[in-house]
């Protein structure tokens, strides 16, 4: 049948010539990632493509992108959607487990003020840590479930978190481990890859059309996209997470997700916040 | 328990800006769980602005307005300091109300 | 009708023909085809790139399948495969090829 036989052979074909060009990670020099070069030619095509934008502006995602969202946008921040998250995520935060312990038993400065270094690279488990993780870790360390990932009690703690750390820049670090490395080089190449039937990339839209329209929805610029998170979207009406943001991204361009907080999602995570280390946290946000 | 009313009046002039943000489902009654049933319908009815005992604003609401809703309405003759008491009705017969300073 | 148009008319309707079963489909088919699809699938799964339709048809395959409408079922579960296919097609020529959308 005709479709099968194009793609069997064809398949073939690049099974061949994938299997000719497989290496291992960093088999040559010039494959040994060089993050900080990345982020700065990161920034610069951002810049240069919107050279009126004030740097730290590009936080604000698609209210960078257009006047009359950002005036609108400006107008509900007197009263912001995200409100009632962000109280009730301070109430979560402050709320001791069972065990008597609490959040801030398993933060530095007691969580307070230290959404910015998330996420971090953890040398002795080798793996990229998020801040979502690191707070279900703690739960079930003090004997609590771990809460979804995508739901509205993640979000309202990410949420507190985030607020705690208003106006603080990114400061993502890569230790000197080649693992940590491969972790930031794995997210780039998350970034970029091409995937779901739609065969879009994260960077079709954030880096190939920022300020361009998707439908009715104005597209964010990839530097600083991730510092507002948690969100209030006006789509879900509700408060999500990076976690909900990955994970719906993926199915829009018809891509099955994969798990909240996978190894992929982590380094992602960790790549795209690097890249906007120097910008401040506006989270928690509002968006669309 | 908390007011589900948070609101700001602010006066300049002869003009009184309000915004209010209102903590409420505003369920339709067509949205469907996980499990295929019909969340019940519950949204706000009636939610009245009342200045020195007169209405100044009274919107009839109704499964077309989203969850938390937001409001922002201008009016005139009110002063810094007076009081702006705002109330709402849902069609389940609950209710809220809470009075603000106009500043 | 144009020559262009008339000759998209002529191959969408062989490609039409060539889809369509000169008997009626078994359930000894859909076995086949949908272990193919399957298969295909879980490749797809372990390159970490599924694909939403793909599912899709092979739920759709399943459903016609409970129903006895082979023919239908069959059709999907081609259809599936295809696309689990072209899921592992783009992972696999993606290895090399997100790198010419990196900024530099």
């Amino acid at each position: 049948m005709r479709v099968r036989a194009f793609f069997s052979s064809a398949l073939t074909a690049l099974w061949l010539a994938a299997l000719a060009t497989a290496t291992a990670p960093f088999a040559h020099a010039a494959d040994i990632p060089d993050p900080a070069a990345d982020a700065k030619a990161f920034r610069d095509y951002f810049v240069k493509k919107f050279p009126k934008l004030k740097l730290d502006e590009f936080v604000n995602g698609p209210y960078s992108m257009d006047e009359d969202m950002r005036r609108q946008w400006e107008e509900k921040e007197q009263f912001p959607p995200y409100e009632f998250a962000l109280e009730a995520g301070k109430e979560m935060f402050s709320t001791p487990f069972k065990n008597g312990k609490s959040y801030a038993d398993c933060f530095a400065n007691g969580g307070i003020g230290v959404r910015q270094d998330y996420p971090a690279f953890d040398v002795k488990e080798g793996k990229v840590i998020t801040l979502e993780l690191a707070l279900n870790r703690c739960r079930e360390a003090n004997g609590e479930a771990p809460y979804s990932y995508v739901k509205d009690e993640m979000a309202s703690l990410t949420a507190y978190m985030a607020f705690t750390s208003r106006g603080k820049p990114f400061d993502i670090k890569i230790p000197d481990d080649p693992r940590a490395r491969e972790a930031y080089q794995e997210g780039k190449r998350y970034f970029y890859t091409r995937r779901g039937q739609l065969n879009f990339s994260c960077a079709t839209c954030h880096v190939q059309s920022p300020g361009e329209r998707i439908r009715a929805e104005i597209l964010a610029p990839g530097l600083g996209i991730l510092n507002a998170m948690p969100i209030y979207r006006s789509e879900w009406s509700g408060m999500g997470t990076i976690s909900r943001r990955f994970t719906t991204c993926n199915s829009q361009i018809r891509g099955v997700p994969l798990e909240p907080q996978s190894d992929e999602y982590r380094n992602l995570e960790y790549y795209l916040s690097y890249m906007s280390n120097g910008l401040p946290i506006s989270g928690p946000g509002a968006r669309p | 328990m908390a007011s589900t009313i948070r609101v700001r009046a602010i006066s300049s002039g002869d003009i009184t800006e309000v915004q209010a943000l209102i903590q409420h489902p505003m369920d339709s009654g067509y949205v469907k769980d996980a499990q295929g049933q019909a969340i019940p319908p519950h949204f706000i009815q009636q939610l009245t602005f009342e200045y020195d005992g007169k209405a100044v604003l009274v919107a009839d609401w109704g499964p077309a307005v989203s969850k938390d809703p937001y409001v922002k309405f201008s009016f005139k003759g009110a002063k810094k300091g007076d009081e702006l008491k705002v109330s709402w009705v849902d069609n389940t017969g609950s209710s809220d109300a809470t009075t603000a300073k106009i500043q | 009708m144009s020559r262009t148009t008339r000759t998209i008319a002529i191959a969408a309707a062989a490609f039409a023909a060539a889809l369509t079963p000169a008997r009626a489909a078994s359930e000894a088919d859909f076995k086949t085809a949908y272990a193919a699809a399957d298969t295909a699938e879980k490749e797809a799964g372990a390159l970490r790139n599924q694909w939403t339709t793909t599912e899709a048809a092979l739920a759709t395959a399943r459903k016609a399948a409970e129903a006895g409408n082979f023919d239908q079922a069959v059709a999907q579960a081609k259809e599936a495969e295809a696309l689990a296919r072209a899921s592992i097609f783009q992972a696999t020529s993606e290895k090399e090829a997100w790198k010419a959308l990196e900024i530099k």
